[in-house]
């Protein structure tokens, strides 16, 4: 047995203890027999061993961190009631696209590849509405397997297009399009995902704006808080420089209560704003209507306005309720004349 | 002060000589149904026969009889397009092992000559002076691109459906901080500009172009046409102790009425010529390989802009247009000696609802003189409703 050195007292196993005096002192025995001289090899031996051990942890931590940086999120794509508009801007993003897979894996995707791994997953990107049962019990488990789950797009956000069938009997349509209309299993709204699971983020859009696709990518690799500011369309279109097509051309343009995103592109082709990210923060859309009713619309087509690909986003569906309803109104009256 | 007359087809020497001077000049032009500011370097690029008819929420281009140059008022944008850009990146870093490298980057800085300055805003960038040059924090890349920078102004020949200048002391004429003023003339067939000089780079400049002393008879019809568009303002504004009015009405019914129409859209204060509020926002590269800092023009119509640990201090839309235009007409004043105001008319025209700054304010003022007595009944009352409110009017006031 070794005599107890101050190196053991520090707690070094014993086999790194002998490596090095190994390596020191190729005759053991004599070390053995001279108690004394063995303390004092042992001082300089332990600033060794310290050095060695500091150096190892650190070889070891950057190891782990090596590793734990190697391990690249997983990253899923869930379809539900859409177009894919949004799945295909994630396509949409040729020239990232390298960068994309080289910092994430892609995990999930039916839309660019049959490949699947395992969950659970790092990000969900949940494209689509909830239109039937069944999708109402994948989205619960979807959340379940999901770390952090962002919605894409109009439809998941606020219902999408098809949330035009909330404003009527889904019955009545389903008679209309379908020859069979025994075969259809649909629930009587299309409704956003928020409306079944915690949603960690909504990317607005109809479709979403790549740039502010890779913009969420990027500040979760980084850590940051994403830049998708939701104010109004207009802070956007001035700082693009454009004139606004409203004041000068009397377009009708709904960038005042819209949500920004998409850097104003219609208005800097002479088209007012479709509403196509829905409403920004505070959207005061009895004040823009006012000012549309003031330029000529009649409420049928306020009410057209706001029911787009955001019908059923709160502020949007109550202002084109309110033009619905003047319109019946009005109609009412006249058929009394 | 030196005062010369210039033919109207030598406007163009004056382009070409301050181009050869190593400026890029920039002036009005058509574009996009509105007169714009852009790159200048033709006379012929003037919007020559176009007039704007502007009101509350409505601008619009209309053909003018005479082939004038200048003929038209303030438009959509303003001078701070170029002095102020709306993003602009302050600096990138690059990942360098576990630290970083900040790239410096050797942007030339552009000088610029501005040709068809209005007195309003030549009292504007005055004002953003005092603010990024002045003070005690000094904006470099707005210093840099203001000390180079040549002003050639235009002394209004008609004032405009939302203009006031002449209420807010600002205009229409010109008389400080140009190189050169001129004041467009038209009479039968003689178009010329009387021209003024006001610092010795202009009169250096304004010598190689050929020109002709002014007589007393070209002063007098300048002086006239002057006259005559101090009388055309489309708006005036009663600015007599108009901080105390806004301290003293913090809290007023206007401000709920206000709210009503308001959009909190942020156009009026996008076209704002003073408006300086600007955000900072960080931007990485997917590989952290790079990051950016970028500065963008902001607006106090937003909630972000207030948001500060908890949500929105100004969450209400009353309580943004108040702060809005508290600051522009009364803080400003406290804050940098002079008011935030020019009178350009730009917040009216470019309000999508066309709320009217000069009615705002009088609304105010008149329901102080007018109703004085139901008003302090009124003022009681939402103090009761809303708590006591009335000592947030100390947190306006600056030292």
């Amino acid at each position: 047995m070794y005599p107890l050195t101050p190196a053991l007292r520090l707690g070094f196993r014993r086999s790194y203890l002998n490596w090095a005096l190994a390596l020191t002192v190729p005759d053991l025995q004599s070390v053995r027999q001279q108690t004394c001289s063995d303390y004092l090899l042992s001082i300089p031996l332990c600033l060794v061993f310290l050095f060695i051990r500091a150096y190892s942890r650190k070889f070891v931590a950057k190891i782990i961190t090596n590793m734990s940086i190697k391990r690249k999120p997983k990253l899923a794509v869930w379809k539900f009631a859409s177009c894919d508009g949004c799945q295909l801007s994630l396509l949409d993003c040729e020239d990232e696209l390298l960068a994309v897979v080289d910092k994430i894996e892609i995990a999930y995707f039916p839309e660019a590849t049959r490949a699947v791994a395992k969950g659970p997953y790092d990000i969900s990107l949940v494209e689509g509405s909830v239109t039937t049962q069944h999708d109402a019990e994948r989205i619960q488990k979807i959340r379940k397997i999901s770390k952090i789950l962002i919605t894409i797009g109009a439809c998941a956000t606020a219902g999408g297009i098809q949330a035009l069938r909330n404003f009527k009997d889904v019955k009545e349509y389903i008679s209309l399009v379908y020859a069979k209309p025994q075969y259809i299993e649909t629930l009587d709204k299309s409704t956003s995902i928020a409306s079944h699971v915690r949603v960690d983020f909504e990317l607005r859009g109809c479709p979403i704006n790549k740039r502010q696709l890779l913009e969420i990518v990027s500040a979760y690799l980084n850590e940051r808080k994403p830049n998708t500011p939701s104010h109004s369309v207009c802070i956007e279109c001035k700082r693009r420089g454009s004139v606004c097509v409203m004041v000068s051309q009397g377009i009708s343009c709904l960038g005042p209560v819209t949500h920004a995103g998409c850097n104003a592109i219609c208005p800097s082709f002479c088209r007012g704003c479709y509403g196509c990210y829905g409403p920004k923060e505070t959207p005061n859309t009895s004040s823009l209507s006012g000012k549309f009713s003031n330029s000529g619309l009649n409420n049928d087509s306020i009410m057209r306005m706001f029911r787009t690909f955001n019908a059923c986003a709160e502020p949007f569906r109550k202002e084109s309720e309110a033009h619905e309803i003047q319109e019946a109104g009005s109609k009412k009256s006249e058929t009394r004349i | 002060m030196n005062i010369a007359i210039l033919e109207c087809d030598h406007l163009q020497i004056l382009l070409d000589v301050l181009r050869k001077r190593g400026y890029q000049v920039i002036g009005p032009t058509l574009g996009e149904g509105a007169i714009v500011y852009s790159d200048l370097n033709s006379t012929a690029n003037l919007p020559i026969g176009w007039t704007d008819e502007q009101d509350g929420g409505t601008y619009r281009l209309k053909k003018r009889n005479d082939k004038a140059l200048f003929g038209y008022t303030v438009g959509p944008h303003s001078w701070k397009k170029y002095l102020l850009p709306s993003e602009l990146r302050l600096w990138k870093i690059k990942r360098n092992g576990v630290s970083f490298q900040i790239v410096t980057e050797n942007e030339a800085t552009r000088k610029f000559a501005f040709v068809g300055v209005r007195s309003c805003d030549i009292h504007a960038i005055s004002v953003q002076d005092k603010v990024f040059m002045n003070g005690q924090y000094i904006d470099q890349h707005y210093t840099s691109q203001r000390k180079d920078t040549f002003i050639v102004a235009v002394n209004c020949g008609k004032a405009g459906g939302t203009c006031f200048c002449v209420s807010m002391n600002t205009g229409p004429k010109a008389t400080f901080g140009f190189d050169l003023a001129m004041t467009e003339i038209i009479e039968g067939k003689n178009h010329y500009f009387l021209v003024e000089t006001g610092t010795e780079l202009g009169a250096e400049i304004f010598r190689e172009i050929p020109h002709k002393q002014a007589n007393e008879k070209e002063k007098c019809a300048a002086d006239d046409i002057l006259r005559k568009t101090a009388e055309q303002m489309g708006r005036s504004m009663d600015t007599s102790n108009i901080k105390d009015l806004f301290y003293r009405n913090h809290e007023h019914p206007r401000w709920n009425n206000v709210a009503e129409r308001c959009l909190t859209c942020a156009n009026c204060t996008m076209v704002c010529p003073t408006c300086f509020c600007t955000t900072v926002e960080d931007v990485t590269d997917l590989m952290s390989e790079h990051a950016e800092r970028w500065r963008k023009l902001d607006s106090c119509f937003t909630m972000d802009f207030s948001y500060i640990h908890g949500g929105s201090v100004r969450a209400s839309t009353k309580s943004r247009y108040r702060h809005w235009i508290t600051h522009k007409l009364a803080t400003w004043i406290d804050q940098f000696g002079t008011s935030g105001c020019v009178g350009c008319g730009r917040c009216i025209t470019w309000c999508p609802v066309a709320i009217d700054i000069t009615e705002e304010v009088h609304a105010i003022r008149e329901s102080e003189t007018v109703i004085g007595k139901q008003k302090t009944i009124v003022k009681e009352d939402i103090h009761a409703n809303t708590g006591t409110l009335s000592g947030r009017t100390s947190f306006f006031k600056r030292p």
